[in-house]
């Protein structure tokens, strides 16, 4: 009997423990726009973390991009050829890439490398106390640490996920014209024929921005709630990894049905 | 020393990203077509538009001069009014036939435009007169299989 009630108390405490965390994850992404304004005069900040966030993680994305795009156009190959439409992957590759996985696979790569560095420097500042520090000497951290790195994973997600698509595209021109022998002419006149610039390319833009403010937001929260000790703040970059795939997905598909639904 | 190379290499990220957006933008996508000219609107009522959707090109002797704008259901005749925006570089005469033709064996559908002899054009608010619906399948199977029943009967 009493470890019946014991189960029930645990998920009575998960769902309240979970619903206050998103609570003062909300509280926190406020204190950051309204301290941005700070972070923005010293717009040095901002920059030293895009460099960190953005540049860093441009070799991952390109080469994951370079390779994702391959995959796209050798299976869309094998699959279109079977209906006669092979000149047809030009089409298949840039829409995959712009509509989907550019944004999506940019993101679940930025959460996994970028996400969880800057969890785990919040972190680690928690746990030396150079937060507290900082609120000693009547400095915001808010506006000195955290609030950069968020426009900085804001402003980096979209240049990320366009570089991503662009890469991609490239690599399926690689095997798709150069290794298997499709047009060159159909495969780029076909693409711009069927990709649109607003409903497509726009829409893949608008889906990196929501993502990098869920990606950052979630990272920088986990950082800043982590128990400040070692172990807490490996866990914390573990669980930024998870909670910021799932939303990501999440997110993309409620992004994705009100623009394919509206 | 290091700010600079901050600055460099985040400089260098920007602008990498404005370049791909931008060649998404002008190569895969169709921005450099003439969705961002001038249009003037025109109208044409069908019977039947199949599965013509809004955003449908409207094309003159096969190139694309315009798209399908709106396509709403008349009440007082039962018709489709069916609103095209034309690139203002296109003059069309006041007797062009509109017809719906089918891109492919099964694409998407299309408003083909071929003009008339008149020699005043359709300007702004126009409405063409002569149009010809699109091919409905399920009419063409039963008028086949009936012609190929009376036939039969004979």
């Amino acid at each position: 009997m009493k470890s019946l009630i014991n189960f029930f108390e645990k998920i009575g405490y998960s769902v309240t423990s979970r619903i206050k965390r998103l609570g003062t994850a909300t509280r926190l992404f406020f204190l950051i726009l309204i301290s941005s304004g700070e972070s923005f005069k010293r717009f040095h900040l901002i920059m030293k973390e895009i460099y960190f966030t953005g540049v860093m993680s441009l070799v991952i994305i390109i080469v994951s991009a370079f390779f994702v795009g391959m995959v796209l156009g050798l299976q869309g190959y094998y699959t279109l050829q079977k209906y006669g439409s092979s000149e047809a992957i030009g089409v298949l590759v840039a829409l995959a890439l712009v509509r989907e996985l550019g944004p999506v696979v940019t993101a679940l790569l930025f959460a996994g490398r970028a996400g969880t560095a800057i969890t785990a420097e919040i972190g680690l500042m928690k746990t030396t106390e150079q937060l507290s520090a900082m609120e000693m000497m009547a400095v915001n951290p808010v506006g000195r640490i955290i609030a950069p790195r968020f426009w900085a994973g804001v402003i980096s997600m979209p240049i990320l996920a366009s570089i991503f698509s662009m890469v991609g595209i490239l690599g399926g021109y690689v095997v798709a014209v150069i290794v298997i022998g499709v047009d060159e002419g159909a495969f780029w006149s076909q693409m711009q024929a069927n990709v649109d610039f607003r409903y497509d390319i726009v829409n893949g833009v608008i889906k990196s921005l929501v993502f990098g403010v869920a990606c950052t937001i979630i990272a920088l929260f986990e950082g800043f709630d982590a128990p400040p000790t070692a172990e807490g703040v490996s866990r914390a970059t573990t669980r930024t990894v998870v909670t910021s795939s799932l939303v990501i997905l999440g997110l993309d598909f409620i992004l994705t049905s009100f623009m394919l639904g509206g | 020393m290091d700010k600079i190379k901050f600055d460099a290499w985040v400089g260098i990220f920007v602008a990498i990203g404005v370049i791909s957006l931008l060649g998404l933008a002008m190569k895969v996508g169709n921005l450099t077509s003439n969705d961002i000219r001038e249009t003037y609107s025109i109208i044409a009522h069908f019977e039947n538009i199949g599965g013509l959707k809004p955003r449908a090109p409207v094309k003159g002797a096969g190139v694309v001069v315009g798209r399908v704008k709106s396509v709403v259901f008349d009440t007082k005749n039962y018709h489709a009014i069916v609103k095209i925006d034309i690139d203002k570089r296109y003059v069309f005469p006041k007797d062009t036939f509109a017809n719906i033709y089918t891109a492919g064996l099964l694409g998407e559908q299309y408003i083909g435009l071929e003009a008339g002899g008149d020699t005043t054009n359709l300007g702004e608010g126009d409405r063409i007169t002569q149009t010809q619906d699109a091919v409905v399948l399920e009419k063409l199977i039963s008028q086949f299989l009936y012609s190929k029943a009376s036939e039969e009967e004979d």
